[in-house]
């Protein structure tokens, strides 16, 4: 079943509040992972396993260094997904 | 035709666990200027607080020599008893003789077998292994181990993804015969598909070759490390803990390779380690020494627990390959002296 923008969105949101501490209510699709949400390189592979894991995808290492802001995770879950 | 000779029904323990840390002491106020960043970057991405560099006096057979010394005398054995001297190191820095033959002849048994290993930050555990298998067949009595590094030999001092992290020291074990298993089974394998993930490069010919290029130096891909020092590395050290006939709940101590703290909590996270499990986190303190790392972590965690002597350790090293290793082993006993 493809997966919906708003439902990755919101399992972003947990994951990062889970790997990171982050407020659900500070993660949107324009905050940029490091600049904005202070997700160093280390923790942004431990939001990738976990999206990886719930999202039953396969997210390779090349993929994660273009994934600047939340929004190209989730474009990039939504498509992986498809 | 059969040959015809006994196998001995022997097992294998750790005896004793040596240790040298370099005297001088590096806070990361040294290290920020070069890599353009701070004390507080540092300890968040890799928990490390200091690490020792080893002076010129200090190379990889004065430290190797110190702490074999303090392994024999814990084990109350004379170096003349031992049969053979594994050396787990990159960063000997002479590519034949071994390091090994250099420092048996320092301890003054310079008939023993002895050889290097490169296996990187898992070459500690690939030598335990060897270790204990060679005294199960019955071809030594006693095994020297030793990991050390001086990876600052090695390590560029404006690279932001190594330099606050490598670190120089030595570790040794002195591995002998026991009534009791002391060592469990190894789990040990690669993924030879990383193997760019972590390189000294260049190699001696290209610096031969080129007018640029004078010296080798380690580079990581730091997220593909983690990565697998996590993710692939978790079920391979409860794999070795399950081969031991033991289980998270039975452990007593997690001594794996100090790479950085951040893989060392994640790895304990994704295992679900009880938080009775004592954790070593020489990290801290010693920066990451790899094929040093794990002996001098056992040695700074049994000073912190003297109650941890002869109690069950899960130690598992990863690294340049990618290759790892891990084995469940009874820490060594109270040292004789």
């Amino acid at each position: 079943m493809a997966l919906t923008e708003s439902a990755v969105l919101q399992g972003l949101k947990e994951i990062l509040e889970e790997v990171a501490g982050i407020k659900p209510g500070d993660v949107e699709g324009s905050k940029d992972f490091s600049n904005d949400l202070d997700v160093d390189s280390l923790s942004m592979v431990e939001v990738v396993v976990a999206a990886e894991e719930r999202f039953g995808i396969k997210i390779p290492d090349e993929a994660v260094s273009e994934m600047k802001t939340v929004g190209d995770a989730v474009s990039y879950i939504v498509k992986a997904a498809a | 035709m059969t040959l015809d000779f006994k196998t001995p029904n022997q097992e294998s323990r750790i005896l004793s666990v040596g240790s040298y840390r370099p005297s001088r002491i590096v806070p990361n106020s040294e290290i920020v200027d070069r890599i353009e960043s701070s004390d507080e970057w540092i300890r968040e991405r890799s928990g490390i607080e200091s690490r020792r560099f080893a002076s010129k006096e200090e190379t990889v057979i004065t430290m190797s020599k110190a702490a074999s010394e303090q392994a024999l005398k814990r084990a109350g054995i004379a170096m003349s008893e031992v049969d053979a001297v594994i050396m787990a190191t990159v960063s000997y820095p002479y590519q034949t003789p071994s390091g090994a033959t250099e420092l048996i002849r320092e301890l003054g048994n310079p008939r023993a077998a002895a050889f290097d290993i490169s296996a990187a930050c898992a070459g500690f555990c690939y030598g335990l292994g060897m270790a204990s298998d060679l005294i199960r067949a019955g071809t030594a009595k006693y095994v020297l181990l030793v990991g050390v590094e001086r990876l600052t030999d090695f390590t560029d001092p404006d690279d932001r993804g190594t330099a606050f992290i490598f670190a120089d020291g030595a570790g040794a074990v002195l591995v002998g015969p026991s009534d009791e298993r002391g060592i469990g089974p190894m789990v040990w394998g690669s993924d030879a598909t990383n193997r760019e993930a972590i390189s000294l490069e260049p190699s001696w010919i290209e610096i031969r070759d080129s007018s640029e290029k004078s010296w080798p130096e380690i580079s990581m891909a730091g997220q593909t490390v983690f990565r697998w020092a996590v993710y692939e590395m978790a079920p391979m050290a409860l794999k070795a803990i399950e081969k031991a006939g033991l289980t998270v709940e039975t452990l007593d101590a997690f001594i794996p390779h100090q790479a950085n703290l951040r893989i060392i909590d994640a790895l304990a996270k994704a295992m679900k380690l009880p938080e009775r499990v004592a954790i070593a986190k020489d990290v801290r303190t010693a920066g990451n020494t790899s094929a040093a790392s794990i002996p001098l972590a056992m040695d700074a965690l049994l000073s912190e627990r003297p109650d941890l002597h002869g109690k069950s350790a899960l130690m598992i090293g990863f690294g340049a390959g990618l290759v790892y290793a891990g084995q469940v082993a009874l820490l060594p006993p109270e040292p004789k002296s």
